[in-house]
């Protein structure tokens, strides 16, 4: 009956919908990367459940042979609480888009994160309305020229990860749809999470906001322009992986070049990166191109309890002080009679 | 009731038998008053009375003491006989503040009893509500009321002397001194007083000793002077046989909700936002964990009811509450529930609108709103409450039919009927009805995939495929479906096909709806045709009017969507129909549209239940016109 005895592959997460992104777009990248993952994680598809708000990322539900919900405007994170709170044993993953989480979705966004809830949320960040057809969104940059914008957006961008960060996620990290081994890697480590994993993903809107992110995502910029954030390793970056980053005592951060090699840049006074470190997180978390690499990889990693373990200790703690002895109609006559009663005959 | 003078017996005092009595406890917002009246309450259900109460407190929580928007007011009505509504004239009126003396005083009964706390009638006090002279030493007042001025304040010091007690602590016990006059005055008991001042100070007994001291000292103080000379007898009600309790709208219809929960075998997902008057929804169910409640108090109203869809889809019973503002956030969540035939129940507690409006005060303004306010053709089914007992009942029917049919329910309420409260009749839960609805199991579609909208032919409702379920994985939305396969649909004769089964599946529920029941003949000339928390008052109005000789019938509607399939044929047997209602006229309207009769309405828009007396002066004008 399950299908949890035969080894899943990539195609058992495909349905027989068409896709309907525009060709070229980044999402093929992201819904294939994960369709890839989801096999190693051995969770049987019906334990999967894919929630979405509106935009082009949230039409991903429908491409995912599993359990899939695609909602209203921002509102994913709130049914995916109710989701993961009536059934803790799914595996559940919010799909959305930069609009849709920071915009409209903003106060699901954070209230999801500080609660830790476990589940995942994949946010792709195009800097673009693109479903709506080419508005600015609220990560794209000052001075961006776009239907609603043509003498430029007034609107200064929020940081997604500075979002994240300040709602005290306990898992906060950032991708690109181009570069699939990061991308696995992240959501690898994403997925074995317990808490709200999240999940930046750089993704190019090829139609609206077509190259935003090749000064990071092509191959050939990535060595110079990304900041690879590996645990217990120090902050090295550049062809010649002979740039680093060190954080002065005023924290701030500064690149400091040396002659390259891990043992080197110690000496160099190049910091090493610790992922449970919130303050680095938010030194790390300002950076960005051209001024400094752009940091990928896990920003921040802590543990707290979730939100629905503490609900399920709640119950059964309910449970142990007053345990129900009786069937459901004793139940109720209980509840019905408590406090001052009186018979008429 | 009559309270008028009478001499006292000589050696004892006189004990005179009343029918019905209306009681309004009146202070500052800071007194107590809600507690006290909740406790005469309390004593008089136990006592076997009949009761209707009626609180009435600010929307600030602690306005400027002394202040009129700060007097905070308990009205209840007791007696013998069954009572219908909360009253209009008081009997009795107990003010502790000069603010609740002006507040309270014009609807009085001439000759009936006032009771004020001579204390707080000082100079600053009386400046605050703009008295220049002293009203408790008014000639004027004791000639047209029975006026009994008691220091209360300072007896329940003198009674306290020996306490160790703060002054501002003693001064609080004074609501208890004043509950203990009146207790007397009713030959109330005060078991249930007791029990409960036990309990609430369990931690402190030193309260626990105070309170009743001061409890007891109003009692022997009533009876020991001389200003009190008589004391009244409301005789047991004749209710039906069997165990009573008294409650409030919120905790039977918070009880209609757990036992759903039980009987269906579900985990009930609570998904809510605080509002007044609809948090206490929220209290009451957040303290039921042990039977399978799960309370959330989400960040706002939007996500409160997306999280109870979220259960719901998950195989939870996924119910959200709110008040009017807060429903209207909800909707577009509404239609997301309807899109995806989902079971969940949406509780409406109307408060005065629009807009922020009156928060603490009652109306019925959101009929229209539950049954159009959304984008789309979005039906749903419309229930409503229209007392604290039917409140129990509403919740489990609306459970039950969101369960069975797979949609949305709206459950309507009022402030009105959530807080007052009346004897209960606990019912047997072996009685409830059953539920009908099963997860399904098994896929539809052999050897392709799963159909989430292949519907059951006889309900019209879709398979509910939870999580979890091996082969059954399938992806539903906020897009247009296709008939049966559920997959993404554009298609125009699809779209009208959709809409029409949509609507086709709320009509069904008409089979739930039990035959109109007609209080009076079932024809004649003027039918009343009433909603949800008007029912006492539109009750008690035709049965006054028939008393004095008038042919009048009601009916009152339970459910607003669907419309009892009778209702055209009820309404055609009258030549006249009129619609009371705490709103412009709603379902007046939907009347006149679907039925084509030319009804009238009675309409008023006072955050108030509508009074018997100006309903009767509609009525009688009615019968008077051709």
């Amino acid at each position: 009956m399950s299908n949890t005895a035969t080894k899943l592959t990539k195609s058992d997460f495909e349905t027989d919908q068409e896709v309907r992104w525009c060709p070229g777009c980044g999402d093929y990248s992201v819904l294939a990367a994960v369709q890839k993952l989801l096999p190693s994680l051995n969770i049987p598809r019906e334990q999967l459940v894919f929630v979405s708000g509106i935009g082009c990322s949230s039409r991903f539900p429908y491409y995912m042979n599993t359990y899939g919900f695609h909602t209203i405007h921002g509102r994913a994170p709130a049914v995916a609480t109710g989701v993961k709170v009536t059934n803790p044993a799914l595996s559940v993953w919010v799909i959305t888009g930069d609009g849709d989480a920071l915009s409209i979705g903003g106060n699901h966004f954070i209230h999801l994160l500080r609660r830790n809830v476990d589940l995942n949320i994949l946010l792709f960040n195009n800097r673009i309305y693109g479903l709506t057809k080419g508005q600015y969104s609220p990560t794209s940059e000052v001075g961006k020229v776009t239907k609603s914008t043509p003498m430029g957006s007034a609107d200064f961008p929020l940081n997604p990860i500075l979002v994240a960060l300040g709602a005290q996620g306990t898992f906060i990290a950032r991708a690109v749809d181009r570069d699939a081994a990061q991308l696995a890697d992240v959501l690898t480590q994403a997925a074995a999470h317990k808490g709200t994993s999240f999940v930046e993903i750089y993704q190019n809107c090829n139609i609206f906001n077509d190259g935003a992110f090749d000064y990071v995502a092509e191959r050939a910029n990535r060595s110079e322009t990304q900041l690879q954030l590996l645990h217990g390793k120090p902050l090295i970056f550049g062809k010649e992986r002979n740039k680093g980053l060190a954080i002065g005592v005023d924290a701030q951060a500064k690149i400091v070049n040396f002659a390259g090699g891990e043992s080197e840049a110690l000496s160099a006074g190049i910091a090493v990166y610790d992922k449970h470190n919130a303050n680095l997180a938010n030194i790390l978390a300002r950076l960005d191109y051209p001024e400094f690499p752009v940091p990928m990889g896990v920003f921040f990693q802590s543990e707290r309890t979730s939100f629905n373990d503490a609900l399920d200790e709640q119950r059964n703690s309910a449970l142990r002080t007053r345990p129900l002895t009786g069937s459901v109609d004793d139940n109720l006559r209980e509840l019905f009679q408590a406090g001052d009663t009186w018979v008429v005959s | 009731m009559s309270l008028d003078h009478h001499q006292p017996a000589a050696g004892s005092k006189a004990r005179e038998e009343l029918d019905h009595v209306v009681i309004r406890f009146a202070g500052d917002s800071g007194d107590g008053i809600q507690l006290t009246g909740m406790q005469f309450t309390n004593e008089s259900a136990l006592a076997g009375n009949d009761i209707a109460t009626l609180p009435n407190f600010p929307a600030e929580i602690r306005a400027p003491a002394g202040t009129l928007p700060g007097v905070s007011g308990f009205q209840i009505h007791f007696g013998s006989q069954e009572i219908l509504t909360p009253g209009e004239i008081p009997d009795v009126l107990v003010a502790l503040n000069p603010a609740a003396l002006k507040a309270n005083l014009r609807d009085l009964k001439p000759g009936g009893i006032l009771v004020l706390n001579e204390d707080a009638f000082n100079e600053k006090n009386l400046a605050k509500v703009g008295y220049q002279s002293n009203p408790a030493h008014d000639e004027v007042l004791a000639e047209k009321y029975r006026l009994f001025v008691v220091p209360i304040t300072k007896l329940t010091r003198d009674c306290l002397a020996e306490a160790e007690l703060s002054s501002r602590e003693i001064e609080r016990c004074k609501n208890f001194f004043a509950l203990g006059v009146m207790l007397w005055m009713f030959n109330r008991p005060t078991e249930a007083t007791h029990h409960w001042i036990e309990s609430k100070f369990a931690k402190e007994p030193e309260l626990i000793d105070a309170n009743k001291r001061a409890l007891e000292a109003g009692m022997t103080y009533a009876e020991a002077t001389e200003i009190f000379d008589i004391s009244y007898i409301v005789k047991p009600a004749k209710l039906a046989p069997g165990m009573y309790r008294n409650i409030n709208g919120t905790s039977s219809m918070a009880y209609g909700f757990v036992a759903a929960a039980q009987k269906s075998g579900l985990p009930l997902f609570w998904g809510a936002y605080p509002i007044t008057p609809a948090s206490e929804l929220l209290h009451e169910l957040s303290r039921h964990k042990r039977l399978g409640v799960t309370t959330f108090q989400a960040e706002d109203e939007i996500a409160a009811i997306c999280s109870a869809i979220g259960a719901s889809y998950t195989g939870a019973l996924g119910v959200t509450c709110s008040s009017g503002p807060g429903i209207a956030l909800k909707t577009e969540a509404i239609a997301l529930a309807v899109m995806t035939e989902l079971p969940l129940v949406i509780v409406n507690v109307q408060r005065g609108g629009p807009s922020t409006g009156l928060p603490t005060k009652t109306e019925q303004a959101d009929l229209l709103q539950a049954l159009y306010g959304r984008a789309g053709e979005a039906p749903l089914c419309v229930i409503a409450a229209s007392s604290p007992n039917s409140a129990f009942q509403a919740a489990y029917d609306a459970c039950r039919i969101a369960l069975k049919y797979m949609t949305p329910v709206m459950l309507l309420s009022d402030g009105y009927i959530n807080t007052t409260s009346e004897p209960w009749q606990i019912p047997d839960p072996s009685k409830l009805q059953d539920f009908e609805f099963e997860f399904a199991k098994t896929n539809n579609n052999p050897g392709g995939a799963f159909w989430p909208y292949l519907r059951d032919e006889k309900t019209l409702s879709r398979p509910w495929a939870i999580p979890g379920t091996p082969e059954l994985t399938h992806r539903i939305g906020g897009l247009e479906k296709e008939n049966k396969t559920g997959n993404i649909c554009y298609e125009a004769d699809n779209h009208q096909l959709m809409t029409n089964l949509r609507a086709e599946k709320i009509k069904r529920i008409e089979a739930e709806i039990p035959p109109t029941v007609i209080d009076g003949p079932a024809s004649g000339e003027l039918l009343l045709v009433g909603w949800g928390g008007t029912e006492g008052t539109i009750q008690e109005t035709v049965r006054n009017l028939r008393r004095d000789g008038h042919t009048v019938s009601r009916i009152h509607l339970k459910f607003l969507n669907p419309l009892p399939p009778d209702l055209g044929a009820v309404l055609g047997g009258f030549s006249k129909v009129l619609v009371p209602e705490i709103n412009d006229g709603q379902l007046r309207s939907v009347l006149r549209d679907r039925y084509l009769v030319d009804a009238k309405g009675f309409n008023r828009m006072l955050g108030q239940p509508l009074k018997v007396s100006e309903l009767t002066e509609s009525v009688l004008n009615l019968l008077k016109a051709h």
